[in-house]
């Protein structure tokens, strides 16, 4: 019983500790716009400011009962309420939250608002009001217009990883949309510019076949030795000879699998375990269950009786 | 104007003639159609890989009933919805061939592969067809991705074939998978007169040692190294990988038989009808009938011969490197293209031509499985660079 419920235990906790680890962690702050002057207007057609969320995972998230904030003494500032489908950001996709400090005007209207002129920190707390998600300075000298936005979705963190927008070509502000527009496979394109023969994949990919593959066979090389090692202790023990007595060239070596059946059959023979079967007549009555669905009778008309 | 009753029902007839497969037919739909006849034929009269082609061929038939695709009806493979796109998101989405790989796992004895694990190297050797396909493809014009998609159909295999094509190059995944599947059911027509051109008469004759029995302890052993030393590697191997060596763990551990049985059997029969029907239904002629199918199949083609060529020449080179009481026997090379159990099949076969008592058989098994291993890598390795 005890050991049941150790089991159970750590399946629970393991459990949690997965949900967790794949959870919220991959909730990114990803463009921030503090003074809205000619950009996107929210539903009610305001200019505010916004703050962009995206889902850097492959899976969709949840993110009702999060907390975002501008203040790290006040961690709980804005929950994003329960109880609304829009809550759910799809696999790499992004939600706009409108920093208009009107929370009365639905679910992605945030309690603050973003203060030009100075920084603005900008914070995602988990669901227990402690753990940080992730978090950005926005800094005071973004001019309005202007976003500060991640150089790629999602991907890295501090200054460095990001830059400033102004919305001219190459500077794309991208509320609600990806930060790269990519219209081809980065990869591909390297491929087709750098590797035009297909020569240089090629090698690579029969490298790392070769690699798995021959560590696959040396791994198995030798638990192959061990267990033929084994296999020959077995048999010398049942010989009743030590290996350390036993010359070298006196050892048995391992048994083929054609030598084991060939012993198997010897055995079989010398036992006499044939099969008598043959020999036997067995007559059984068969019982046949009734069932209206096949009896004859329904299925022959009946002359009227006279 | 008030329509009239006699109107009225014409009207009415004339929509449904409208709607019918006759007045829709164009030329391309026969052609599919007598394509998916002619499968179903091989299939049944010249015994080529029944339980493929047949539900190929019918798959066929069905993806090209011609019908007015712009009426909204939701028959067709492509239209969200319909009964044939729920089963095609198998194929689209890639989780039928990871099932399939299931039951090859919970069927395969990797046995002789353990016990002489360096036949794995002509798995990996033979997967050279693939590369050399891709190169070829790179040549003539195809993208990356599409190459890629195209020269798996040299690791014969069809599951993994779906499973790539469907993510590198999901247009061409149709004619990807038929010609995958023809072409394993042509190996024994495309490989013996390459094991022959390639090998001298002396090394048609090579005796291998009997392979050792194999412990129990060993072959548990072996599915959950195999999965974490692959998987370590080739991470984007895992759902073909970690599928083959579950099932395998199933059939080996001892413990669940029941699952091995139904992974075996039941599931894998399910599947295999499921993707073939699904594969054939997607050949829709208007996908089909373009001079890509016709490239792809001349690099499916060539991509065969160089992998069974590949396999052939790395045991003959293998060999010099080899003592005397140790050599391979060239004939099992061509085994390393995956086609399980196929190729090895052909292997024995070929042995017994030249020495009726050289059974090579379970020699062959070991690089034909391991064949299964390296294509499911060499996948993981492209969707790796370029997915």
């Amino acid at each position: 019983m005890r050991k049941h419920l150790l089991i159970a235990a750590i399946a629970l906790l393991a459990t949690g500790l997965c949900a967790q680890a794949q959870g919220r962690r991959g909730l990114k702050i990803n463009e921030v716009m503090v003074q809205n002057d000619s950009n996107v207007v929210d539903d009610y057609g305001q200019r505010v400011g916004w703050i962009e969320i995206f889902n850097s995972t492959y899976a969709p998230l949840e993110i009702s009962s999060v907390f975002l904030t501008t203040d790290s003494a006040n961690k709980k500032m804005y929950p994003v309420p329960l109880g609304d489908v829009l809550t759910e950001i799809p696999t790499r996709q992004h939600v706009i939250f409108w920093a208009d400090g009107k929370p009365s005007r639905g679910t992605f209207h945030t309690s603050f608002v973003l203060v030009p002129g100075q920084d603005n920190w900008i914070g995602i707390y988990d669901a227990d009001g402690k753990t940080l998600i992730d978090e950005v300075v926005v800094p005071a000298s973004l001019p309005a217009g202007h976003t500060y936005a991640r150089k790629s979705d999602g991907v890295g963190s501090g200054p460095d990883a990001w830059e400033v927008r102004s919305g001219s070509e190459g500077q794309y502000i991208t509320p609600s949309s990806a930060n790269i527009i990519r219209d081809t496979n980065s990869k591909v394109d390297m491929f087709k510019e750098k590797d035009k023969s297909g020569l240089g994949l090629t090698v690579m990919a029969m490298c790392i076949v070769f690699s798995a593959l021959l560590l696959l066979s040396c791994c198995f090389y030798l638990i192959n030795r061990i267990g033929a090692h084994i296999s020959k202790l077995n048999k010398m023990h049942a010989q009743g000879k030590s290996i350390h007595e036993t010359p070298r060239e006196e050892r048995p070596d391992h048994d083929s699998g054609e030598e084991i059946a060939a012993i198997v059959m010897a055995l079989h023979e010398h036992l006499n375990a044939h099969d008598q079967e043959q020999t036997v007549l067995t007559i059984n009555k068969v019982k046949r269950a009734y069932s209206p669905w096949s009896s004859k009778i329904y299925n022959m008309r009946e002359l009227p009786h006279r | 104007m008030e329509l009239s009753f006699g109107d009225f029902l014409l009207q009415n007839l004339t929509q449904f003639w409208h709607l019918t497969g006759i007045y829709n037919a164009t030329w391309q739909h026969c052609v599919m159609l007598v394509v998916g006849l002619f499968f179903i034929w091989l299939a049944i009269k010249k015994n080529f890989e029944p339980m493929l082609l047949v539900p190929i061929g019918f798959g066929m038939l069905i993806g090209n009933i011609p019908f007015n695709a712009t009426a909204g009806l939701e028959i067709g493979i492509y239209e969200e919805g319909s009964v044939l796109n729920i089963l095609y998101n198998g194929v689209s989405a890639g989780w039928y061939p990871p099932l399939i790989f299931l039951g090859i796992g919970a069927m395969t004895d990797f046995s002789a592969l353990i016990a002489n694990p360096k036949l794995m190297l002509i798995g990996a050797a033979a997967q050279f067809g693939i590369f050399g396909a891709y190169m070829v493809a790179t040549a003539i014009g195809f993208a990356p991705d599409q190459a890629g998609a195209i020269a798996i159909i040299g690791g014969a295999d069809g599951p993994t074939a779906i499973f790539l094509s469907s993510k590198l190059a999901p247009n061409l995944m149709g004619a990807i998978a038929v010609s995958a599947y023809s072409y394993m059911a042509l190996v024994p027509v495309i490989q013996p007169p390459i094991m022959r051109l390639l090998t001298t008469k002396h090394e048609r004759l090579i005796k291998m040692k009997p392979a050792r029995a194999v412990s129990q302890n060993e072959k548990i052993i072996f599915p959950i190294v195999g999965l974490l030393l692959t998987c370590f590697v080739v991470p984007s191997g895992i759902p073909l990988l970690g599928m083959l060596f579950f099932g395998n763990l199933l059939r080996e551990c001892g413990v669940t038989t029941r699952l091995a049985k139904t992974a075996s059997n039941a599931l894998t029969d399910i599947v295999t009808m499921l993707l073939g029907m699904t594969v054939g239904a997607s050949t829709q002629a208007s996908e089909f009938l373009t001079t890509q199918t016709i490239f792809i199949f001349f690099l499916g083609l060539m991509a065969f011969i160089i992998a069974s060529a590949s396999g052939v020449c790395f045991v003959k080179l293998f060999n010099l490197f080899l003592p005397k009481s140790k050599k391979i026997n060239p004939l099992i090379g061509n085994a390393g293209v995956s086609a399980v159990p196929m190729s090895a099949r052909i292997s024995n076969n070929l042995g017994l031509e030249y020495d009726p008592s050289n059974y090579l058989l379970m020699h062959a098994m070991g690089p034909n499985v391991a064949g299964v291993i390296g294509s499911a890598v060499a996948a993981g390795v492209l969707l790796g660079f370029l997915a």
